[in-house]
């Protein structure tokens, strides 16, 4: 166990290592790393000096090197709107994003899970049928044409919910959050529903599915025979069952939740990670991007790793094969 | 046609074509799905010919004729059934030829994705060994990342411009085509017919292109049906953000975007007829593609 955690740490550490490489070729080879790297406005005097200090003039591998030895540092330089440390900035943005991502997460559980189970134990119902055409809907339509009409629909049409912003934020613990007041719940609403309508088709279809394996099996059959009320096989012995694999899935597309939640947060002004980064990239904010862009590989490598390491615990065939290969 | 060939088993003197087509047209959703992407099809490239401006040619459109309602007349005399954007284009007009500009950018990096990722499958599949090690690695690696992120973040080290969309959707896409193409080549490499191409002498190329690769077809047309709606909404997407097309290349995700602004004041057309056309063309794509797949998989057979 320890020789697969070792190597898989060890991957993941190559994979880093190699999306680095990626991210700064891609930003200062490709591009023009004067332009890339200060701001706009600059003058000549401020351009020499940037070139100095990020040694520009230097070779190559130098210049990759003293990138690498910054971002071990936590500095991926300054950004240029802002004048504060990118990495700083981004990280001041992450609990909005976090606060979203977990909103979205508990609505698909809380809406799909139970809209799977209907559709799962009366299959030929007029909504049960209803419920899977919309889920195929949830999985085809593009997630800021959906918020685009949430927006119409609640906030311009019917006036219930408004479109933008985090609304009122309590500091609880050391950050803020919208979870709070009231205020901040109807602003989170929207948004999170828009994020979560993809993962919400996904519950629908995997408790679906699960359940309706699972009632033809025989511990219902036999506790069927037992007399216990369908109620009690339902919501103890067939939810236990389902709602394994369910979660398992569920927890781990929280990483393209963040991804997703860059869409969502720019339709609705949402002052997260994502929109910090679609601002950045407008604005040639350059710092900013590779800093969004390094810490998202960081994130999902992480998640990744997590989720490896889950698996080989849970089924040990994992980590034979790996040592077969 | 041969990948229907080889997966219906059905003995009937039919041919093939014949013999998909009429399984295809069994599901009245799925027609009716093909029926109005062809009519998409269509329009979009007979949009020069049928539309009565062109919103991009500036001696025909008037200013005055700006933020018109749906059904308004416009200036030159014809009426604006979908109403007209900002800058007074015909909505209509606009919106058939971002079909256009959507349906190619999607199409040619679909197909470019699919040429790539099916190369690479392939020589995964027939090499094995320490190569195809190393290629499903990359594929899983690049897998583990959403699709969208992916793009997104080639967008933002690329810049804009239709060459860079397409490389970035290229580059987002090139792994799932790669997947699928190996998994069914895995299978079809055991099969007698490669043994007997390989006791003729023929070339490994010759077996692996002209025998592996047309048994491979099938999943390959799903996968690429589907991939193909995921680029057309990937592109609108980033074109939306404003990260994708620039504005000299109005595809619908562009036209949404501009629209947008005007949403909360009440003018809602500029943004909602072009995302129709947007859901239109990505839900006739993903209904075909799902039949598809049923119609392809002799496993579903009844």
């Amino acid at each position: 166990m320890t020789v697969f955690i070792i190597r898989r740490l060890l991957q993941a550490a190559v994979v880093v290592m190699l999306m680095s490489v990626i991210v700064f070729f891609g930003v200062n080879v490709i591009g023009d790393p004067v332009y890339m790297l200060v701001s706009p406005d600059a003058d000549q005097a401020e351009i020499a000096a940037t070139i100095s200090r990020l040694g520009l003039d230097r070779p190559i591998w130098e210049q990759y090197w003293l990138f690498l030895k910054g971002a071990a540092q936590g500095d991926l330089g300054n950004s240029f709107i802002f004048g504060e440390p990118a990495l700083q900035l981004i990280l001041q943005h992450m609990p909005a994003t976090l606060e979203l991502a977990f909103s979205a997460l508990f609505l698909s559980i809380a809406l799909g899970i139970p809209l799977g189970l209907y559709a799962g134990l009366y299959p030929d119902s007029r909504i049960s049928k209803t419920v899977m055409a919309a889920s195929i809907l949830g999985f085809s339509l593009p997630t800021f044409w959906v918020g685009l009409m949430l927006i119409i629909l609640f906030a311009v049409e019917l006036g219930w919910l408004p479109s933008t912003g985090r609304g009122d934020t309590v500091k609880v613990l050391w950050f803020h959050t919208s979870l709070a007041t009231w205020d901040g719940l109807q602003h989170v609403f929207l948004p999170a529903l828009n994020l979560a309508l993809l993962k919400i088709s996904l519950a629908i279809r995997l408790t679906r599915a699960g359940v309706r394996e699972a009632m033809g099996q025989d511990y219902v059959k036999f506790a069927r025979a037992k007399g216990i009320s369908t109620r009690r096989i339902i919501s103890v012995h067939v939810m236990k069952n389902i709602m394994i694999p369910v979660v398992t899935v569920m927890g781990l597309e929280f990483g393209s939740l963040i991804g997703f939640s860059v869409v969502t947060e720019s339709i609705f002004a949402w002052p997260g990670m994502g929109k910090l980064l679609i601002d950045a990239i407008l604005q040639l904010d350059r710092p900013i991007v590779v800093a969004y862009l390094m810490i998202m590989v960081l994130f999902f490598v992480i998640i990744n790793l997590l989720v490896d390491i889950i698996y080989s615990l849970l089924d040990p065939r994992v980590r034979l094969q790996d040592q077969g290969a | 046609m041969s990948d229907a060939t080889l997966t219906s088993p059905a003995p009937r003197v039919e041919t093939p074509f014949r013999r998909f087509a009429a399984e295809f047209f069994e599901s009245k959703i799925a027609a009716g799905a093909l029926v109005m992407l062809l009519v998409i099809i269509v329009l979009a490239v007979l949009a020069p010919w049928i539309t009565p401006q062109n919103p991009y040619d500036l001696s025909q459109v008037d200013v005055f004729d700006s933020r018109l309602p749906p059904g308004s007349d416009a200036f030159a005399g014809y009426t604006m059934w979908l109403g007209s954007d900002g800058s007074g284009r015909d909505l209509y007009s606009a919106i058939l030829y971002g079909l256009r500009i959507s349906l190619s950018v999607g199409v040619v990096s679909g197909l470019i994705a699919l040429v790539i990722g099916m190369t690479i499958g392939l020589i995964a599949a027939y090499a094995g060994g320490r190569t195809e090690n190393l290629i499903m690695r990359v594929v899983d690696l690049q897998l583990s990342f959403p699709a969208s992120l992916v793009a997104l973040m080639l967008v933002a080290i690329l810049g804009k411009g239709v060459d860079k969309i397409i490389l970035a959707l290229v580059v987002a896409q090139w792994a799932y085509y790669a997947r699928t193409v190996r998994a069914t080549a895995l299978v079809e490499r055991r099969k007698e017919y490669v043994e007997a191409a390989k006791c003729l002498g023929l070339s490994k190329a010759r077996i692996v292109f002209r025998h592996i690769l047309p048994n491979c077809l099938a999943p390959l047309i799903v996968v690429g049906t589907v991939q193909t709606a995921s680029a057309i909404s990937l592109e609108a997407t980033l074109s939306f953000l404003g990260v994708g097309l620039p504005q000299t290349e109005p595809s619908l995700g562009v036209l949404i975007a501009n629209g947008f602004e005007y949403m909360l004041s009440g003018r809602y057309w500029i943004s909602v007829f072009p995302g129709l056309a947007l859901l239109a063309t990505v839900v006739s794509i993903n209904l075909v593609g799902d039949h598809l797949r049923d119609v392809l998989n002799p496993r579903l057979k009844k």
